[in-house]
């Protein structure tokens, strides 16, 4: 699975696709794939605030609790619906299947994010 | 892979393509387990009969040789050393199938506790694997592996037979996933284990058999509410409050844990094993909280998941016996939310008669 180069990504497997002031936050395909089965995604209410590292949301598998985590702090503007009755779709393609959309407080917070390949090195050095 | 109980153990197969594909194989076709961590107690000699009568809260004596049966070792309290399945091998021979994280206290138990009988107690782990065949095709699968007439052998019993190629093999109709099944114990050293596992899994090819893990073994079992130990039994837990007392024969004189369960009986429940299915959207897992309808702590969830055959979430909890009834509404606590929940029957899943 490629990682999209114009997204950034957390050491806590999110990422974030950002068009200006608005970004659209999911989880990595790395993510999907440790978790297994996905059953169940918690969505915020629009108009929730993120802040930075604080958990937003979780994603639940068969085997595990996930919590997310905000890449970026802002206030969502729209939640991915879809997922409540088919939250397979994230395993299906974790970096299409988006869980909400944001506008940023600070588009510059994303400067500290990892890019793709620094990504990929942290997945494969985390084993 | 992860540690379990000292074994390596994986919790899914990834080629399989997760626990929900692996269950549902189990539910609709074949699945195959590697259960080598069940531990295995013969009992042997002419007091065998007697000492598993005084050891374990199910009757012994109504088995045939041949016959197995669900049942529980109990300390004195009337609470849980494990569960078990006894098997009668023969006219003074007894196996007790015993669970991996108990296994050094069950040997230790029932042997101290036997040592007034006449028979010798052997811990036979090490010496058998055991390979859990499981699902409506596990009985056309295995069929091609073996010599023995597997319609003549019901639920719960066993024989002996040549399985690939391995003469001489327990063949048991057991399991612990609500579903037809087999189990067969093969010799553990490493060439014939291996063997037998690639045959089982090669002749199961043309039924779709999968490899399963420690994933879909709880999911499966929860799904028709079969107990685990340190989950819905344990040393803190007595019979009548698991809800196992159809195994329990109170009638059989001198068993250990009889007389307080007796006692136990006359006092009252404080609190009882019941099935809980969501009303609301969110999992109910394992250790959750259960609310009363003001949010109040009345009970906790032993083992709770997404149940994959069934498409939804349920949950086995002890709660007071006055929130046991069938449609009683309770909440589970999910991150610090009440979300509700109601008593259902279980188990949640019962497989389908043959017609």
């Amino acid at each position: 699975m490629d990682y999209p180069t114009d997204y950034k990504y957390t050491k806590e497997h999110e990422w974030i696709n950002a068009d200006g002031a608005s970004a659209t936050i999911g989880i990595t395909h790395h993510a999907q794939e440790s978790l297994g089965d996905i059953v169940f995604v918690e969505l915020p209410k629009v108009g929730a605030q993120l802040t930075a590292g604080k958990p937003f949301s979780s994603v639940e598998s068969v085997k595990a609790v996930s919590d997310l985590f905000a890449p970026a702090s802002g206030t969502v503007t729209e939640v991915n619906g879809e997922l409540t009755s088919a939250p397979e779709k994230i395993n299906q393609n974790a970096h299409s299947a988006w869980i909400v959309k944001i506008t940023l407080k600070d588009p510059n917070e994303l400067n500290s994010l990892l890019s793709a390949a620094d990504y990929e090195k942290f997945v494969a050095e985390e084993g | 892979m992860v540690d379990f109980n000292g074994w390596d153990m994986p919790v899914e197969y990834p080629s399989v393509g997760g626990i929900i594909a692996e269950h549902n194989a189990v539910r609709t076709g074949v699945g195959i387990f590697d259960v080598s961590h069940m531990g295995d107690i013969r009992l042997f000699g002419p007091g065998a009969l007697a000492a598993v009568q005084h050891i374990s809260m199910n009757d012994a004596s109504r088995l045939s040789i041949g016959q197995a049966q669900y049942s529980a070792l109990l300390y004195p309290q009337g609470t849980f050393v494990d569960d078990v399945i006894v098997h009668r091998l023969g006219d003074d021979d007894y196996l007790l199938v015993i669970n991996a994280g108990t296994r050094e206290k069950d040997f230790t138990w029932v042997r101290d506790n036997a040592k007034q009988f006449d028979c010798e107690v052997t811990d036979l782990s090490d010496d058998y694997t055991q390979i859990a065949i499981q699902g409506p095709n596990g009985v056309n699968l295995l069929q091609k592996l073996t010599d023995v007439d597997l319609s003549a052998v019901k639920f719960y019993w066993f024989t002996h037979g040549t399985v690939c190629g391995l003469k001489n093999t327990l063949i048991a109709r057991t399991g612990y996933t609500a579903e037809d099944g087999f189990e067969i114990y093969v010799p553990s050293d490493k060439a014939t284990s291996t063997r037998a596992w690639n045959d089982v899994l090669e002749a199961g090819k043309e039924f779709g058999a999968v490899p399963c893990g420690l994933g879909s073994r709880n999911t499966l079992r929860l799904e028709g509410a079969l107990s685990l130990y340190g989950h819905e039994i344990s040393d803190t837990i007595n019979v009548w409050e698991a809800g196992l007392h159809r195994f329990c024969k109170m009638e059989k004189p001198g068993f250990i844990g009889r007389e307080a369960l007796e006692k136990a009986k006359t006092s009252g429940l404080k609190r009882t094993l019941v099935g809980l299915e969501m009303a609301e959207r969110g999992i109910a897992r394992d250790d959750y909280k259960i609310l009363d309808e003001k949010g109040a702590a009345i009970g906790h969830i032993t083992s709770g998941s997404f149940a994959p055959f069934l498409k939804k979430s349920i949950a086995l909890a002890y709660v007071p016996p006055q929130f046991s009834e069938l449609g009683s509404a309770v909440k589970v606590e999910i991150r610090g939310q009440g979300v509700k929940a109601q008593v259902v029957p279980i188990p949640f899943y019962k497989r389908p008669k043959k017609g």
